[in-house]
């Protein structure tokens, strides 16, 4: 699997691989050097050099010739801090994201509860898989039905018609849409490490409580909830950083852009700089928010 | 167990919802596409199987089929080659900056998929680079990496390193070691790594728009474009029922490795 392994090939020259393999033997650095060479930088020169392109690229100069690179003005930030309509794109997004993950987590308590610490083994495993197949399901399939469900004269409509509420209703125009279907979307990766964290508590814990006088609320909030909060942690990383990296959604299912509309609009057509300047946005989010999950033991429970 | 009767009935009421919700969907879309009109409303008017030759004949849903598989087959091999080299290393040497190296892994994936994309579309569009399949497999093996070295690293925690010393001892070198003891205790792990980033590049979208060029199109790309166009959903309805039924290929494989877990645990 490893260039190690398929660049030698010991059995027809085992001196050549041998004499290597004790060469190597007692240079430590040499071998971790060699395991690290090709995938470091790939990731290194690729992922984070990509990224740091992306961070000067949002101090270029950009006119009607198009961008200049290398060319340093402050235009890009001068747009996005003086025009209001770009606050109110990052705070609807920062706030959906939040929305979300607190949505996740109130729906994906009961379940992974359930699934952990009352479902018979069978059952348990039943469900496991229950879950799982919404998850590997195509993102864009899952969209696209919430997308057919929700307009005009879809399966909403039909079932809200009768009961006379389908007036104020405005199908895909709504602005709660995108907070209903990317809930939906992330809601199986809350479950399942919610799940796995639930299921590592020890049952004698609990029982400890109840013996101790704890009523059932008292046990949730003082054990359940402690234990399981770096799952809860590790669950809405995805749910958090989903949500504040999607632009699909937010333009198949409403009519309100997102941040991601704002970087994609502007990453070709538009104005890069303008681009690479508000992905500083999510950006500094996720790692403020990666640097917390870590401090909580939540990298533990991914 | 503490759980009242009461306390079982509700979780198992909302458990119920929960899955309710998953489901609702997936069956909605499945209902569309054998449905005769080429209008989406609800409820469906009838049944045919119509929609299935035209997606079949439709040489745009089987383009994007093959450049699919191709982008997942080759971002899967990047992947595991370089995903397994540094769980190795991270895992068996103490070096400095170890725990940066850890912390960078996760980056690919826990920063949102926009950046990822616009960061790697200014770097192909500076050092001009054609758009195409290769961007495309570029883009799919940042985020698989991460889903190899995750599981690798998972593994090889959970093995005892005894066995490799034991070879060692007698005399097995690395290449040896590695060929003959650790790379088949890795088997089921990269075999369920190697299912996961196949699958996450297939359903990628995020960062395929920034790294496609105008001339590649992978099925979830096909998807998008024809969302917009009325006539093409009917089409669109059929791909969609496939790829759910598709989903389930990957479970059932995962449970037949090593049971539920491995298909969502190491995201």
């Amino acid at each position: 699997m490893t260039a190690a392994a398929t660049t030698s090939d010991p059995p027809r020259r085992p001196g050549l691989a041998r004499r290597l393999a004790a060469w190597l033997f007692p240079r430590r650095r040499l071998q971790i050097g060699m395991l690290l060479a090709t995938p470091l930088g790939w990731l290194a020169i690729v992922y984070l050099g990509s990224l740091a392109l992306l961070l000067l690229s949002a101090f270029w100069a950009h006119d009607v010739r198009g961008v200049q690179p290398f060319v340093w003005s402050l235009d890009a930030f001068e747009t996005l801090v003086g025009n209001p309509a770009y606050r109110a794109v990052a705070l609807r997004t920062l706030v959906v994201a939040v929305a979300v993950t607190l949505t996740d987590a109130v729906l994906a308590f009961p379940i992974a509860y359930y699934m952990a610490r009352v479902a018979s083994p069978r059952v348990r495993n039943a469900m496991v898989i229950a879950v799982l197949v919404p998850l590997w399901a195509a993102y864009l399939v899952k969209v696209y039905a919430w997308r057919t469900i929700l307009q005009g004269n879809g399966l909403l409509d039909a079932v809200l018609e009768p009961l006379g509420i389908g007036q104020p209703w405005q199908g895909l125009k709504e602005d709660a849409n995108s907070w209903l279907v990317l809930s939906y979307l992330w809601l199986p990766y809350m479950i399942l490490p919610l799940y796995a964290g639930l299921e590592r508590i020890p049952s004698s814990l609990l029982e400890a409580s109840s013996d101790l006088g704890g009523k059932a609320r008292t046990t949730f909030r003082r054990v359940v909830l402690p234990l399981s909060f770096p799952a809860l942690v590790a669950g809405s990383i995805f749910t958090f950083s989903l949500t504040l990296g999607d632009y699909i959604t937010p333009d198949l299912v409403s009519d309100a852009k997102f941040i991601g509309n704002v970087i994609y609009d502007n990453s070709s057509l538009g104005s890069p700089p303008l681009a690479a300047a508000f992905s500083l946005v999510p950006i500094t989010i996720m790692v403020v928010y990666l640097l917390v999950a870590r401090r909580l033991g939540a990298f533990e429970s991914l | 167990m503490t759980e009242s009767r009461l306390a079982r009935v509700l979780l198992r009421f909302a458990s119920g919802g929960v899955l309710a919700f998953l489901y609702l969907p997936l069956i909605v879309i499945v209902l569309y596409a054998f449905n005769p009109s080429r209008i989406q409303a609800w409820p469906p008017q009838g049944f045919t199987l119509h929609w299935f030759q035209e997606a079949l004949d439709n040489r745009n849903v089987m383009r994007a089929v093959i450049n699919s598989l191709l982008a997942g087959t080759f971002a899967t091999i990047t992947a595991l080659v370089l995903g397994t080299l540094t769980a190795i290393a991270v895992h068996r040497y103490s070096f400095f900056g170890r725990q940066t190296i850890s912390f960078l892994f996760v980056l690919p994936i826990a920063l949102p998929g926009v950046v990822t994309g616009i960061a790697l579309q200014r770097s192909f569009i500076t050092f001009e680079i054609d758009f195409g399949l290769l961007t495309i497999v570029i883009g799919h093996a940042t985020f698989c990496v991460v889903i190899v070295f995750n599981n690798v690293i998972a593994r090889l925690r959970r093995l005892p390193t005894s066995p490799e010393e034991a070879s060692a001892d007698l005399g097995g070198d690395v290449f040896t070691t590695f060929r003959r003891i650790t790379a088949p205790r890795l088997g089921t792990a990269l075999l369920s790594a190697a299912l996961l980033s196949f699958a996450l590049s297939f359903d990628e979208i995020i960062v395929t728009l920034f790294t496609a060029g105008p001339g590649t199109q992978t099925i979830p790309m096909f998807i998008f474009s024809s969302i917009q166009r009325p006539n093409e959903l009917p089409v669109v309805n059929v791909v969609a029922f496939v790829l759910i039924l598709a989903s389930i290929v990957p479970v059932w494989l995962a449970q037949r490795i090593s049971g539920a877990e491995t298909a969502g645990a190491r995201l």
